[in-house]
């Protein structure tokens, strides 16, 4: 069974196609990019993964199931960074345990204190535990967002432009935690990002976006020259992508 | 000291300023981590509107302010989940229109209403066994509806995130306004229109000040608010000012203590 299965997908907000005619699958156990410029639709279609914007035109399927329809336990989600209110009064360990219980915790006790424990030692994050968000850097608070997201041993991981708000080392870092939690945990990792280097080297396959599909497959098929300039308009400044 | 416990209306003050300290501060908490200050003052003047309403009628002022104020939440969160326009705006509209209206009505009513100036300003001589039953009530259907605290919690960190999880989060926000809307008409007898909206954000944002999860916020703004509503009560009766005014002021006096100690010290 294919993890993701998008067929003839279009959304419109109004007179404007956001997405146009999309078409892919994304096989379970797989590392996936979804690259494209600002306004490409790349957040539009994870809100649609994500069950958060109905489907207009086509289909969407998770596991087999339609987005609306499927058991949100099986998604782990990271948000950006930039958008979360890091002024709200909550314990990293809190923030962890809301992807366990699916709401706010009044306290974090028993099972599932030990259980967000865990999921912030597979991130490295475990001194984090009852650090107050608002004291935590970007890239501390990104990898509490990761725990927060495997603390349910999703079936999916979604993460909208990890890299946001953190700096090269923590970016390395985050990118080799999920890199190997995806091949112990046999999960499939959906990422956004507009860097087409990193999606280029950490990705099993790439979907190239700029409202339509501009290429799906593996990162040196679908990242081709043409395909970026495609998607782009150019292939970034001064070097070009190299191919594994 | 303690004399003025042996005060009938006083008993009533107090029992419903303990009511209104646990009512107003348990949900100002939400008011002040989602940002909508502005609310509990749109919602106070919406309040104005009803309880004029009930004046010109000749009806209790709070029976008609309750469905009144709780229509103009109704209309504030639809009109903020289905269209572009800012929370403030749409707020700022039903305020101005609701308070209109209670201005009208007050110029229809076209005799002296002195029960007017008990709802602006708040009263404790005007308690009555309806302001005490009427928290009260609110109060029970607050503890029977506790289990919400963790979805409005969660969406009020991060509504998308809620959203993921299948949190109804609209419907949340229709059963949170309405919920605020109603703890802002059974308090206005004792803190008054005029200054409700500072009850519902000045004790929780003095526990945010030294709390650092929300669940101890929450116990905190509680204490404060059940606390100062106590002791303010207890000194406009010795100085014989008005109880809204000297809460709130008492409550402020805290804030700015805590702040003042926090940046010293912390």
């Amino acid at each position: 069974m294919n993890a993701v299965e998008v067929k003839n997908l279009s959304l419109s907000y109004g007179d404007i196609k956001v997405l146009e005619n999309l078409n892919f699958a994304i096989p379970e156990n797989a590392f996936v990019s979804i690259v494209g410029p600002n306004g490409a639709g790349k957040t539009t279609l994870m809100k649609i993964l994500l069950g958060l914007i109905k489907v207009e035109y086509g289909e969407v399927k998770i596991f087999g199931k339609h987005s609306d329809e499927i058991d949100p336990q099986l998604i782990g989600y990271v948000p950006q960074i930039k958008t979360m209110d890091r002024n709200f009064p909550a314990l990293s360990i809190e923030l962890v345990a809301s992807g366990l219980l699916r709401k706010w915790p009044w306290s974090v006790k028993g099972n599932d204190r030990e259980n967000s424990i865990k999921a912030l030692e597979m991130v490295k994050a475990e001194h984090l535990a009852f650090r107050p968000i608002t004291e935590l850097s970007g890239g501390e608070l990104q990898r509490v967002c990761l725990a927060r997201s495997i603390v349910r041993n999703p079936k999916l991981v979604v993460l909208d432009e990890p890299a946001t708000g953190i700096d090269a080392i923590g970016e390395a870092d985050l990118y080799n935690l999920l890199e190997k939690y995806q091949q112990n945990s046999k999960a499939t990792v959906l990422m956004i990002t507009h860097d087409w280097h990193v999606a280029n080297h950490h990705s099993d396959f790439v979907l190239l976006l700029n409202r339509k599909q501009v290429s799906f497959g593996p990162p040196e098929e679908a990242l081709s020259e043409q395909n970026l300039r495609t998607a782009f308009g150019h292939i970034g400044h001064e070097h070009k992508v190299k191919m594994n | 000291m303690f004399e003025f416990l042996s005060l009938p209306f006083m008993q009533r003050a107090l029992i419903a300023g303990i009511l209104v300290g646990i009512l107003a501060s348990y949900y100002g908490v939400f008011v002040v981590q989602r940002g909508l200050g502005f609310l509990g003052s749109g919602l106070a003047h919406a309040a104005f509107g009803g309880v004029a309403l009930g004046i010109l009628l000749d009806q209790e002022p709070l029976l008609v302010a309750v469905p009144f104020t709780i229509l103009v939440a109704i209309g504030i969160t639809y009109v903020k989940n289905n269209t572009n326009l800012a929370g403030d705006t749409t707020i700022g509209i039903f305020f101005s229109v609701s308070m209109a209206l209670g201005i009208i009505f007050i110029f229809m009513k076209r005799q002296y209403t002195s029960d007017a100036f008990n709802y602006l300003f708040g009263s404790i001589l005007a308690v009555s066994l309806t302001d005490v039953i009427a928290p009260a009530v609110l109060v029970l259907i607050s503890v029977l509806l506790s289990p919400f605290w963790k979805r409005w919690a969660y969406s009020s960190f991060d509504r998308e995130l809620a959203q993921a999880d299948r949190v109804p989060v609209q419907f949340d926000d229709y059963i949170l306004s309405v919920l605020i809307a109603v703890t802002i008409v059974v308090s206005i007898k004792v803190v008054g229109i005029v200054l409700i909206a500072a009850f519902l954000v000045i004790p929780p944002a003095t526990s945010r000040l030294v709390n650092k999860s929300f669940s101890r916020m929450t116990a905190y703004s509680i204490v404060l608010g059940v606390s100062t509503a106590i002791i303010g009560l207890w000194i406009s009766y010795y100085l014989d000012v008005p109880s809204g005014a000297t809460i709130i002021l008492l409550q402020a006096l805290l804030f700015f203590v805590v702040m003042i100690i926090k940046k010293l010290y912390y």
